[in-house]
Parts: structure tokens; C-alpha cells; sequence
């Protein structure tokens, strides 16, 4: 989908495959097929204790840290909102998110982020791979990197969910050199995989009757042309007849009509419940995108607006995960792809920055109620705790149980799972 | 209404400008035409002696901006509101000001602040959707007007002061019956609102509103064309509405009052002037502008762009002296006639 950037930026415009729709239309075609990956009956259903999950909100065009994280009432750029006290003694937030407030002892605030990057695109790339851009090569986002760690070999469902906010749902171009497999699935505005309703046209038994012939004819071909490539290509059929099958796994309406409610019935309360729900259901990584923070013209109107919506909804998932026992094996990761400017400029808005700015953390290996780094007094400058993005990845996957420091072996050559030049900050890991 | 000597819009011309420490929002004559009041991005109130400038500042009243100011008939009590949701009422001409009173009147920002026309009134509106009349002089509560859906960005009393009209980012324009609180009618003014699904937001609002005089007119203003909301693309629109027509057709705008090539403006407040003509402050990315329309006009008669983008504008009870509030924390006195040699 495209987002409406305010500087015109055209970093989000991201090329999707239809990879979904062509792989569930091409189960009825002559090249299909698999190896029987999911011969055993889905376990995904069945939450595992052990299995750490990961979900990251992204608030697409840059949240303000003021106006949520780090507030500064009564300085020269802290706005006119004030700051409220939360659950953890001392931590102060905008007044802007009391719900949020509140769940302060499950999070973590890292308030010292400086990623010098204030294009939408490249800060974007950096914060969800951990890496800039080079030409020289393309590295995977951390849903893709999280989906190769932490998905069990035996599920049956995709490891890898980005909810967007409008769109038709399709498939990622997100997974780089681990290949199609663990590319993201979109859920376009928070629906289920496309093409995963069987045509009435075609009976069941005539349909089960053509994947075996697709089956069949697909481990001939297999037998003979076995690569990493091809597999990824089969893994791709089985897994869109698996979520034909487990539908309901996506089917948000399935939750309580209660818990609509309580988390907003808008389209992020909604997408906020369908990640619990995901999470649940065992996938290893749910991504969810709100929108818009591109706030160069009165950013306090629409801070307004979209933390009133954030805050309720998000508050929402932090608590219903901690009262289900599921934070300790799921990191929340709250993160944009900058900041925004300190100043105030001439239509009450505020402009890309990204030398000090926050995220928010909870859950896996994160520190409860706790902040790390602080800015100066008119948030211009880290003061103390800088990190930036490829310190921030390590930590996350170190905080889901991950080895960062580690190699996945791509094709008999290592690749670094996150940049070896930079390391976790062991001050955010407990 | 008289027309003052000298009186010429075509002559604009700053005459007096003074410094503040943080770009300002708000401004307001006061009744006795001795001073502006203003509010600012921070949370003081600044008085301006209009004979010489001198800047006195009123501390102790709010935690955060003042975005509204008003004032008792007198013009004995100034009174302030902003984004901390509390009303303060000062003495005017206090040499070191204290808060005579301050009230929590909101949760949330109030932008608008109006006294009804014999001067007992207050009104409020608030970020909690809710218009409030206030007793003026001690601050009590007397009305609550509720029906609107989101926030409140302006009030105003028909000369009458019988009826209030308020209106909000959606685009709804009510009018109220004060006796009784209840809504009487409800006035298009979805123009002045859009929605951008690529950018996902509400954007606009009725910034402005504004009765004729004689009652017989009724303005609303903000921004239209909203291709960028995020980033500050939007054109300066008035609707204006025949308040003679009590018909269904009456709740629709007679006539769009727009500004062509201004591409980045917002029109933040709109006053009658005494020659039947219309004079609405835009401030944007295309900097601040005085816009002057006939009522039977869509089209700007004349223009007068001021040094900086400006958010807040009242006219003197002189009718001749305009107050503007500006980003380059400056407040600025145009004067709508030639220039005194």
C-alpha cells in the first residue's frame, strides 16, 4: 500500500508480490505441489510456553517523543501538553497516553535513540533491519529474521505477519537472502490472507484430489531439481492450503464482542486484538502499522487525534498479554523510523529528527518499569544511554532468546544475523 | 455601525510592533482599547500598553499555552484559557497581576473563549466536546451545551444574545438556544472538513466564527483544499450563511468566501467591519495574511500581507487598529487607513 507521506517521500511504497493470491489461484494450476510439510496435524494452535514471539508497532512517519515518550512541559519546545506520572514512580510520559501510563511497570523507555537519519525510507530500513542501506545488498527485516529464529520447524502457519492499515494484503519483499519463505504475509486492514476461501465451484473432494495429483507431480519434479529455491517455491502451496484451512486463526470477529470494544472499534483497536490473537494462536511475529505521524503541520492536533487512539488500544494488548502470562515470551517493540524536531516550527508542527528520540520496549528479556538514557532538558540532545538502530536490533532479538551474534548459513555462507560491528545494549536486557 | 474616519483597508500599514520571548497564539483588544492581551507558547499571559508598548506579564494563571482571551464588559477583568483546561480571570490593569479566580473548566484544551453581548456571560468550548456557560462574575458554572462529537474549536454570541452558535473539526456549525440549552439548528459546514485516507486523518475545523452586527449574517471559516494536511497544504475558506433564511436551505452556505493563490492558509478569525465588509486573518505556509471580502463576493476584494504568519487577529474598538499574534513572536499593529504623514 502507499502511505500519504507529508514530505512526499515515496520510502514506503513497497513493491508487494502478490505471492498469496497466485499461490492459492495456482492450486488449482498443473505446477503445484509439496513435500507433505505439514503432514502432521497443526500444533501452532496449541501455545507453547517456550516459544518467544515478537511484535512491533510501528508509527508510520515518525512519532513524536514529546508528545508520547519523553515529554518536556514548560520548555521552549515541550508543546502545551503536560507530562502524567505512570505506574513506576518517578517515570513521567505525556499526558497524552493515561492509559499507557498506567502499564508503565511492564515497559521499558529507551529515551537516548540517535540513528542520524532523517529520511522517512532510510531511517525506516534502519530501524527494522538494523543496518543502513547499501547498494551493495538488501538485509532482512527483523519479522523475517525473527520468523528463520523462533518459528518452530513444525508450524503451520506463516511466522511472519504485517498487518497494514488499508491495502489488499499480499505478500512481502522483506526477507532478502532468507529467501520467499519467511517474507511477510499482510493481512490488508487486518483481514485475512487473500484467496484463502475455497471457490464453491469446486467441491472439496475434487479439490483435495487435485492437490494430490499437484503433490504427486511436484516431488517428481523435486526429485530431480531439489534446491532451496524450489523448496521455498512448495513451502509457499502448502502453507496457503494450511491457511485455508486454519481461516479462523485470522478471523478477528472471533474474539469476544467485549474485547472489541475495550480496545476501540477502530481499525487499530481492531488490529491491536487480531495481534493478541495471532500471538496466541503461535505466530512468531506480528507486525502492526499506525498511522500518520508525518506531523510537519500542527502536529499537536493530530497527536491529539492519533495518541487517543494508540494509547487505549495499546494499553489494552500490554495488559491483556501480561495477565495471560505472555509477556515474558513476547517483546513489544513500540518504534517509527525517527523522532521529530525539538523546534516548533511556524504552523504548530514538527519536522524529522533523529538525533534523540524513543522507543518503547516490553516483555521477553526487558527490564520492567524501568528507562534507560535521557535527553537534555529541552530534548535536543542524548544526554546519557545513546543507542541507535543496530544496537536497538541486536537487543531485540537478544530480548526474544535470540543469538544475535550468530550466523544463519544461507546457501554454505555465513551471514550475520545482525551487524557484528555493533552489539545489543546489555543495560535494556535483564 | 459608523464608518471611522479615514477608514481604508486598501491602506493597510503596520504602525507598531512588540517583542515576545515565544511565538505568540493569541490576541485580544480590551474593550476600553487600552491594551492587547495575548497568549503564547508558554504559560503566560502578556499585556501590551498600546500607547507605548510596555510589556507586562501575568504569571501564576496557567500550567501550559493560553490560547484564548476574553474580558468582563468593563474591560475591568481579563480573562484567559488554554491547553490545560482552566479559566483564569485577572484584573486588567494590575501593575503585578495575580489570578483573581482560576477554574477547571475542561478536560483538555480550550481554544475559545466569548462574553455575551450584556456581558454576564462566559463561554467556553473544550477538547471534551462540551460548550460551558460560565457565570462571569464569579465563575460558576450555568449552562452545558452538549451534542458535539468532537473537539470544540470555536464559540460565538449572536448580537441578540439569545442564541450561541459553536463549531467543531468535523465541520458542524450549531446555533443554541441560551435560555433553554437546547440545539435549535445545525448549519452545514462540512467544507470546511476533510478526511485524508492516505494520510489517515481529520483535518480542518471551523477555526473561526463570526455574527453580522445587525444578525443578519453568519460566518464560518478555516481551510479547504486539504491535498496535505500533514504538511501544511490548504487554502483560507469562509462560508457564509443568511440567518434571515429559516428555511432548510438557510442551513447550507449562500456563498464560499475564498482567496485564490493563497495555497497554504488556515483563516483563524474573522471580524465584521463597519462597512458591511468581511475581514478574515489567514496564516500558513504562504505566510499571514488580512483578507477582505464584500458579502456579495466570492472573491477577495484586497489583500494585505503581513511581515510574518500570524494565528490570532482582533480590531480595536476603534475600528481602525488591528491586533495580530505572530510565530516571530511579535505582536503587531496594522492600521486600516493611510498613513499619517
Amino acid at each position: 500500500m502507499k502511505i500519504g507521506y507529508a514530505c512526499k517521500s515515496d520510502e514506503h511504497r513497497i513493491a508487494r508480490r502478490q505471492f498469496l493470491g497466485s499461490a492459492a489461484a495456482a492450486t488449482g494450476g498443473l505446477i503445484a505441489g509439496g513435500m507433505g510439510l505439514f503432514a502432521q496435524p497443526a500444533i501452532a494452535d496449541q501455545l507453547r510456553s517456550d516459544q518467544k514471539r515478537i511484535v512491533v508497532f510501528n508509527m508510520h512517519g515518525g512519532l513524536s517523543q514529546l508528545e508520547s515518550w519523553d515529554p518536556k512541559p514548560g520548555t521552549d519546545t515541550g508543546g502545551p501538553f503536560l507530562a502524567i506520572p505512570t505506574s513506576v514512580p518517578g517515570v513521567h510520559i505525556s499526558e497524552l497516553l493515561p492509559m499507557t501510563a498506567q502499564q508503565m511497570h511492564h515497559m521499558c523507555l529507551a529515551r537516548g535513540v540517535n540513528t542520524s537519519e532523517d529520511d522517512h525510507g532510510k531511517g525506516a530500513y534502519m530501524m527494522l533491519t538494523g543496518r543502513r542501506q547499501t547498494p551493495a545488498g538488501n538485509f532482512p527485516q527483523l519479522g523475517a529474521v525473527a520468523a528463520k529464529s523462533l518459528t518452530p520447524s513444525d508450524s503451520s502457519l506463516p511466522g511472519h505477519i504485517v498487518i497494514t492499515p488499508g491495502g489488499s494484503g499480499g505478500r512481502g519483499n522483506d526477507s532478502a537472502w532468507l529467501g520467499p519463505k519467511y517474507a511477510s504475509v499482510a493481512l490488508g486492514n487486518g483481514n485475512p490472507p487473500q484467496n484463502t476461501i475455497r471457490p464453491e465451484s469446486i467441491a472439496e473432494t475434487s479439490d483435495a484430489a487435485r492437490q494430490d495429483f499437484r503433490r504427486k507431480i511436484n516431488e517428481r519434479f523435486l526429485n530431480r531439481r531439489r534446491t532451496a529455491v524450489t523448496e521455498a517455491f512448495a513451502y509457499s502451496f502448502e502453507q496457503a492450503e494450511q491457511l485455508m484451512r486454519q481461516r479462523d486463526v485470522f478471523d478477528v470477529s472471533k474474539e469476544p464482542a467485549a474485547d472489541v470494544e475495550r480496545y476501540g472499534t477502530h481499525d487499530f483497536g481492531r488490529h491491536c486484538l487480531l495481534a493478541r490473537r495471532l500471538l496466541e494462536q503461535g505466530i512468531t511475529f506480528v507486525q502492526l502499522s499506525h498511522s500518520n505521524y508525518d506531523t510537519h503541520n500542527e502536529n499537536f492536533n493530530f497527536h491529539i487525534e492519533q495518541m487517543g487512539e494508540f494509547d487505549r488500544s495499546f494499553s489494552c494488548f500490554v495488559a491483556d498479554l501480561a495477565v495471560r502470562g505472555m509477556l515474558d515470551s513476547t517483546l513489544i517493540v513500540v518504534l517509527s523510523e525517527f523522532g521529530r524536531t525539538p523546534n516548533i516550527n511556524q504552523y504548530y508542527g514538527r519536522d524529522h529528527w533523529s538525533r534523540a528520540w524513543s522507543v518503547c520496549l516490553a516483555g521477553g528479556r526487558i527490564p520492567r518499569g524501568a528507562v534507560y538514557g535521557s535527553t537534555n532538558d529541552n530534548g535536543t540532545e542524548v544526554k546519557d544511554g545513546q543507542v541507535d538502530h543496530g544496537q536497538l536490533f541486536h537487543t531485540y532479538l537478544q530480548a526474544a532468546g535470540v543469538d544475535s551474534t550468530g550466523f544463519f548459513n544461507i546457501d554454505g555462507r555465513d551471514m550475520p544475523i545482525a551487524d557484528p560491528a555493533v552489539a545489543a545494549v546489555s543495560e535494556l536486557l535483564t | 455601525m459608523t464608518i471611522p474616519e479615514g477608514f481604508d483597508p486598501k491602506q493597510a500599514h503596520v504602525v507598531s510592533q512588540w517583542p515576545h520571548d515565544r511565538p505568540l497564539n493569541a490576541c485580544r483588544f480590551d474593550p476600553a482599547g487600552r491594551f492587547a492581551f495575548c497568549g503564547s507558547e508558554d504559560a503566560i499571559v502578556e499585556r501590551f500598553n498600546l500607547t507605548d508598548g510596555v510589556r507586562t506579564l501575568f504569571n501564576g494563571g496557567h500550567s501550559t499555552w493560553v490560547r484564548a482571551i476574553a474580558y468582563s464588559k468593563d474591560g475591568a477583568q481579563a480573562i484567559s484559557a488554554g491547553c490545560d483546561g482552566k479559566i483564569t480571570w485577572w484584573e486588567s490593569t494590575a501593575a503585578e497581576p495575580k489570578p483573581i479566580r482560576s477554574i477547571d473548566a475542561h478536560k483538555g484544551w480550550i481554544r475559545t473563549l466569548d462574553v455575551s453581548p450584556d456581558g454576564t456571560q462566559l463561554v467556553s468550548g473544550g477538547n471534551d466536546n462540551v460548550v460551558r456557560m460560565w457565570n462571569i462574575a464569579d465563575g460558576s458554572l450555568l449552562k452545558e451545551f452538549t451534542g458535539h462529537a468532537r473537539h470544540v474549536y470555536n464559540v460565538a454570541f449572536h448580537p441578540n444574545g439569545q442564541m450561541l452558535y459553536s463549531g467543531d473539526l468535523m465541520g458542524t456549525l450549531k446555533q443554541w438556544d441560551v435560555a433553554t440549552g437546547k440545539e435549535t439548528r445545525s448549519f452545514d459546514a462540512t467544507p470546511l472538513h476533510s478526511y485524508n485516507g492516505g494520510q489517515q486523518v481529520d483535518f480542518g475545523g471551523i477555526r473561526a466564527i463570526a455574527v453580522s452586527p445587525d444578525g443578519k449574517w453568519l460566518v464560518a471559516g478555516g481551510l479547504h483544499k486539504a491535498t496535505n494536511p500533514l504538511g501544511a497544504v490548504h487554502e483560507p475558506l469562509v462560508l457564509l450563511y443568511d440567518l434571515q433564511d429559516q428555511t432548510e436551505a438557510g442551513l447550507k452556505p449562500v456563498r464560499q468566501l475564498i482567496a485564490e493563490g493563497i495555497t497554504g492558509g488556515v483563516v483563524w478569525r474573522i471580524k465584521w467591519l463597519s462597512d458591511g465588509s468581511i475581514m478574515g486573518l489567514s496564516g500558513g505556509s504562504s505566510g499571514g495574511f488580512l483578507l477582505f471580502w464584500k458579502p456579495d463576493a466570492e472573491k477577495d476584494y484586497h489583500r494585505f500581507a503581513l511581515p510574518n504568519l500570524a494565528r490570532d487577529m482582533d480590531l480595536h474598538p476603534d475600528g481602525l487598529q488591528v491586533a495580530t499574534a505572530h510565530y516571530d513572536r511579535h505582536l503587531r499593529i496594522t492600521r486600516l487607513a493611510a498613513k499619517v504623514t
